[in-house]
């Protein structure tokens, strides 16, 4: 039964489905949840009280649930409330809440890592606190948090996994499937770790290239 | 003593402050300073750590905000502005820190650019012409691509001068820029810092440098426990001052610093 001709016949051509829609599902939450972060570490930083209990408080929220309730509640939940969302739609949603949470407690801890004294001279300059924010702060703060946010991003390509809970047919439910039809569990869920193990290690070359990428001389002893 | 180009022909009035009040958690740091910059003058504030002299500075360019009193541009109120024209007044008014402040992740090029193209909204070409030129003005066109972190001290604090001169400011606040030095570093700052008072920059300047002082200032304010105790042409201060503390200050500070006619 198992023999090449499964691996080439069935196996691979159902994961190659699967495995596109994994890199769909990271290649839009990645970003998005990245833009999300960096704004609701802003805000939790520098907003007035308002915002930035509204920062602490998606935070809290979207950091405290697990993540599969959350996918649950946008899929299963939200049409009783009349919304109803894909299943790619609610996945790429719940991840981009819980990773720009992540992504936010990164940032902000780098924001705060990037002297007073930078903000202090870009006002004397006559920059307004929001340019000096976006000028001075976030690039240094944003070269800090890469470390952190690497883990982040890395963790959400690998609970991406968790789409397949939402009928979303990624690589692990592509998987599944041809795995309990043929029976087949132990090679393909090899094989399926196997190439998460490769697409993860591609990201960590990429991360530490970005990383290498942005340093410049005096960088190198604060990493 | 200053050249003729410094000497204060017509006294142009370039700032006033009136009245300064400041407390930190119930500590009154600022007990009602005031007093004008003119045109092309110098004036050095001298006075105990501790004692304000920071906070008055700050107070200037609206850093922080006095409880009391105001701050006056030529014939503009500082104080009690909205934070955009703060922003405008800012530009107007460069400033120098004890440490620096150079922007980590930019060269010393585009230090001294990134205000003018960000604030000012010049094109890229020209900020970076204008930026080069202040550069060479303080010494360093040579260094402009290097970092804050492959420069000297002295060389940063330069760079932090040409960085705020390139804003073409009516007035520059220097607050104490030669104190996180190496003594062998101090000259170069010091000297950029008399050649800008010898071209007719008005200046405020924190420092402990007396020979700097005694060479460049049109007048010493000597600040004590939040109040301006006594202030005049150095000559007068150093040599008659009106109260005994005030000469033993200077007594103290001369012994640490060097003799006052140690700098010509």
């Amino acid at each position: 039964m198992i023999n090449l001709e499964f691996f080439l016949e069935i196996l691979f051509p159902s994961l190659l489905e699967g495995f596109i829609m994994t890199m769909k599902l990271i290649c839009w939450s990645i970003p998005i949840g990245l833009v999300i972060g960096i704004i609701i570490a802003i805000g939790r930083v520098y907003g007035n009280v308002l915002v930035s209990f509204f920062s602490k408080a998606y935070i809290i929220f979207f950091r405290g649930t697990p993540l599969l309730i959350l996918l649950f509640i946008l899929y299963y939940g939200f049409p009783s409330i009349g919304i109803y969302l894909s299943p790619f739609v609610a996945a790429v949603i719940g991840f981009v809440l819980c990773s720009s949470s992540y992504h936010a407690e990164y940032i902000r801890g780098a924001i705060q890592s990037v002297r007073s004294g930078q903000i202090l001279a870009a006002q004397a300059l006559g920059m307004s606190k929001l340019s000096a924010v976006l000028n001075i702060v976030l690039p240094q703060a944003l070269r800090r948090a890469i470390p952190g946010c690497s883990n982040e991003i890395i963790y959400l390509i690998k609970y991406s996994s968790l789409a397949f809970m939402v009928t979303c047919i990624e690589l692990t439910g592509a998987g599944k499937i041809v795995a309990s039809r043929y029976f087949t569990y132990t090679e393909v869920f090899l094989v399926i770790g196997a190439i998460y193990l490769m697409i993860v290690s591609l990201a960590t070359k990429l991360l530490n290239v970005l990383e290498e990428r942005a340093s410049f001389p005096g960088w190198e002893n604060k990493k | 003593m200053k050249g003729p180009e410094g000497m204060k022909q017509k006294k142009e009035l370039i700032l006033q402050i009136k009245d300064i009040h400041k407390s930190f958690g119930g500590k009154e740091v600022l007990r009602g300073i005031s007093f004008d910059v003119y045109k092309g003058e110098t004036k050095v504030i001298i006075g105990p750590s501790g004692m304000g002299k920071s906070t008055l500075l700050r107070c200037i360019n609206q850093l922080t905000f006095p409880d009391q009193g105001t701050i006056w541009l030529r014939d503009q109120e500082v104080t009690h502005h909205n934070l955009r024209e703060i922003n405008l007044f800012r530009q107007k008014i460069g400033m120098v820190f004890q440490d620096f402040n150079l922007f980590d992740h930019l060269d010393a090029v585009r230090n001294v650019e990134i205000a003018l193209i960000k604030v000012k909204g010049m094109g890229k070409k020209e900020a970076r012409k204008k930026a080069m030129h202040e550069l060479k003005k303080v010494g360093l066109g040579k260094q402009a691509s290097l970092y804050p972190a492959q420069l000297s001290g002295g060389q940063k604090q330069r760079v932090s001068i040409a960085r705020a001169l390139a804003m073409d400011p009516e007035v520059m606040l220097f607050d104490e820029p030669t104190s996180a030095l190496d003594p062998e570093l101090i000259g170069e700052v010091l000297g950029v810092m008399q050649k800008l008072a010898r071209e007719g920059m008005t200046m405020v300047v924190i420092t402990h440098e007396m020979g700097f002082a005694r060479s460049v200032a049109d007048e010493i304010i000597f600040l004590e426990k939040g109040k301006l105790l006594e202030s005049g042409p150095p000559e007068i201060l150093f040599y008659q001052p009106k109260y005994e503390r005030t000469r033993r200050f200077l007594f103290k500070l001369t012994e640490l610093y060097g003799d006052l006619n140690g700098k010509k």
